[in-house]
């Protein structure tokens, strides 16, 4: 059974239909990876599956279960964790009340076990860990919105847009993380990205969405080398 | 950069200009009363100054400015300095240091020779706004949520304890906790309509709270006496001892048994002292509660509301409770308002008061206690102060709240003093 399972999956914003029919299944150990245009609805399917807003139509089964009606914070409660697009960390308190409210869910015994592994991944956040984190460049505030997230120890991982508005070496670095989450942790990964390359070189399988539809699905590097994927979303892109 | 000449003078025509417009019904136009009744007269001689000292003011101060500016330039740079992660910094031993030194102050004032009655009842009165505003504090500063009717509670806790007293006959330490739990409960009502409002629609709804319950007091005249009020309120007593000369019923009064002669100062000592209590109290409690997670979450609700939800942090939750507890504080204050006043009508529980109670916290920096404590002794205290300067010390407190605002945007203590700091040795 997949751990996460979308079946026919409608969201609309008042008469705006923007998920159409969407099926999507994520299984154990997987990083999948949903790319797109702008508004082709890649952030409303993060937001669908986390609870807000309510698909008009569908299912949404999560482990056997169906998490259709659960609000946002009732689906980070049975293991979904959420790094929202645009970071959306809490700029007022330090890196590590940042932390500390990441491992709001998480079990109190494993918080320092989870806090080392944290700052083992990126060190940097150990060295601004009394640092008001509204004062960290937005490589930084990524990897803090990262590490929050995983301070709960997710079973489903959904990162919305981890690349956006940051320098090529940091994306590279990010991606080298979410690839290593993968590979050591055997974290399951939902990846929502414009920067198709990088996402679909690391992705195990990939959909390509258009106007609320899944268009195009395969395995990552077999997208890659599809003409269409290049042609829409590769060509003249740097990498 | 040094603006030239003629900018400055047309800078200094245009604020002339304004002054005159503004000058010629305030100043100009003079009414004196005579045997024929009022008559207007006019003053233009005094205009004419008005003007030309507007005028040459602005001109001054343009002069003064590129002065200013001039030095800033030529002086070096100044390097910001990193602040060493853990070590606290000056300004939080400084702050620690004050409160230290205030607590001390507070603690002794009644005590000293040269407090009389007028300085405890200021006081007393300061500290109540001080109570308001840590209430305000919690729904304000830590958890971002507006309340422009934050008097209600206030009223609440008032009415709850005239109240609780003239039907059965409960006395003010037993009505204290329940005014406060009945002020949550009214605090957790009003939150549940306004959960998904934000920002104008949030403040309208709030400042509607207020008022309503103003009016509903003002003509539920059966209960509450409507304008006239709940009079002959219990004074507190300590353990059962009375401050009044001829303690009532059942009572031991505390010169009797002391045997120190009596004073109508004692009371007021007393009571300056029970709401000092509270407000170191309701200061530790809160304190505690911002290192707790109910207190981290308002303060990331503030912060992010999306984000708590993705955390698993439920938002509806964290603002009922922000303003059940804001509420409680409120009505905390409330109930020692009635006690200490020994009456209560509706009057004291306008909208200037729920103005005046987030001026507060605004001025001290939205979510800082020692904030609180210093806008309120200046807020409370600068009115009094003003008293030589009679009708314009209203205009001398809006001049002093406008230069606090501009100098210090982000209130007076506008930094955030983090819950936790972990020392750096393992670092």
């Amino acid at each position: 059974m997949s751990l996460l399972q979308l079946t026919g999956v409608c969201t609309n914003y008042g008469p705006i239909e923007a998920l159409r029919g969407v099926d999507v299944t994520v299984e154990q150990g997987e990083i999948v990876t949903l790319i797109g245009a702008n508004g082709a609805g890649k952030s409303t399917l993060l937001m669908t599956i986390c609870g807000q807003p309510k698909p008009a139509a569908g299912s949404i089964v999560f482990d056997g279960q169906s998490i259709v009606d659960l609000p946002p914070h009732e689906t980070a409660k049975l293991g979904i964790a959420q790094v929202p697009e645009g970071r959306r960390i809490f700029p007022r308190m330090t890196v590590f009340e940042n932390l500390q409210l990441g491992a709001t869910l998480g079990d109190p015994a494993n918080f320092d076990t989870d806090i080392a592994y944290c700052f083992d991944l990126f060190p940097i956040l150990q060295k601004r860990r009394d640092q008001r984190a509204g004062t960290l460049s937005g490589g930084e505030q990524q990897m803090l919105a990262i590490s929050r997230a995983l301070m709960s120890r997710p079973r489903l991982l959904l990162l919305d847009e981890p690349s956006l508005g940051l320098a090529p070496l940091i994306i590279r670095r990010i991606f080298d993380v979410i690839n290593d989450l993968n590979k050591t942790r055997g974290m399951t990964i939902l990846l929502v990205e414009q920067n198709a390359y990088h996402a679909l070189k690391l992705a195990h399988r990939a959909y390509v969405l258009a106007q609320g539809q899944v268009v195009l699905q395969g395995a990552g590097p077999e997208l890659l080398a599809n003409p269409e994927v290049r042609a829409a979303y590769l060509e003249g892109g740097a990498h | 950069m040094a603006t030239p000449i003629e900018t400055k003078l047309k800078d200094s025509a245009a604020a002339a200009g304004l002054a005159l417009v503004l000058s010629i019904p305030f100043i100009g136009l003079h009414t004196i009363s005579t045997d024929q009744g009022l008559v207007v007269e006019s003053r233009w001689s005094w205009v004419a100054w008005a003007v030309g000292l507007v005028f040459i003011g602005r001109l001054l101060l343009g002069f003064a400015r590129d002065a200013l500016a001039a030095r800033a330039a030529s002086r070096p740079k100044k390097q910001a300095k990193p602040v060493a992660a853990g070590e606290p910094t000056l300004a939080a031993r400084l702050t620690r240091a004050f409160m230290a030194v205030a607590l001390l102050f507070a603690v002794t004032l009644p005590f000293m020779p040269y407090s009389d009655r007028y300085i405890i009842d200021l006081g007393t009165t300061v500290l109540i706004y001080i109570l308001l505003a840590l209430g305000l504090n919690v729904t304000v500063g830590l958890a971002g949520l507006l309340d422009l009717g934050f008097v209600a509670f206030y009223a609440i806790g008032a009415y709850s304890f005239a109240l609780l007293s003239k039907f059965f006959g409960l006395d003010f330490w037993v009505c204290l906790p329940l005014s406060g739990l009945i002020a949550a409960l009214f605090g957790a009502l009003l939150s549940l309509p306004i959960l998904r409002l934000r920002g104008d629609y949030l403040a309208i709804v709030t400042l509607g709270f207020g008022e309503i319950t103003r009016i509903v007091i003002l003509n539920w005249q059966s209960l509450t006496g409507g304008p006239n009020g709940v009079s002959g309120i219990p004074r507190p007593g300590l353990f059962g001892l009375s401050f009044d000369r001829r303690p009532p019923e059942g009572m031991g009064s505390f010169h009797e048994l002391t045997g120190i002669d009596f004073s109508g100062e004692h009371r007021l000592m007393f009571l300056y002292l029970i709401v000092l209590a509270l407000v170191c109290l309701v200061a530790w409690v809160i304190n505690r509660l911002r290192a707790l997670p109910v207190g981290r979450a308002w303060e990331a609700l503030r912060e992010d509301e999306i984000a708590c939800r993705s955390l698993g942090i439920n938002p509806t939750a964290s603002k009922v409770s922000a303003y059940a507890i804001g509420g409680m504080m409120g009505g905390f204050a409330g109930c020692f308002f009635a006690a200490r006043q020994g009456f209560v009508s509706p009057e004291s529980f306008g909208f200037i008061e729920s103005a005046l109670i987030l001026a507060i916290v605004v001025l001290g920096g939205m979510g800082s206690q020692v904030g609180v404590v210093i806008a309120a002794l200046f807020i409370v205290m600068l009115p009094e102060l003003g008293r030589e300067f009679a009708d314009y010390r209203m205009i001398v407190f809006g001049l002093a709240m406008i230069t606090i605002m501009v100098w210090r945007p982000g209130g007076l203590l506008s930094t955030r003093v983090p819950t936790v700091k972990l020392d750096q040795k393992g670092a």
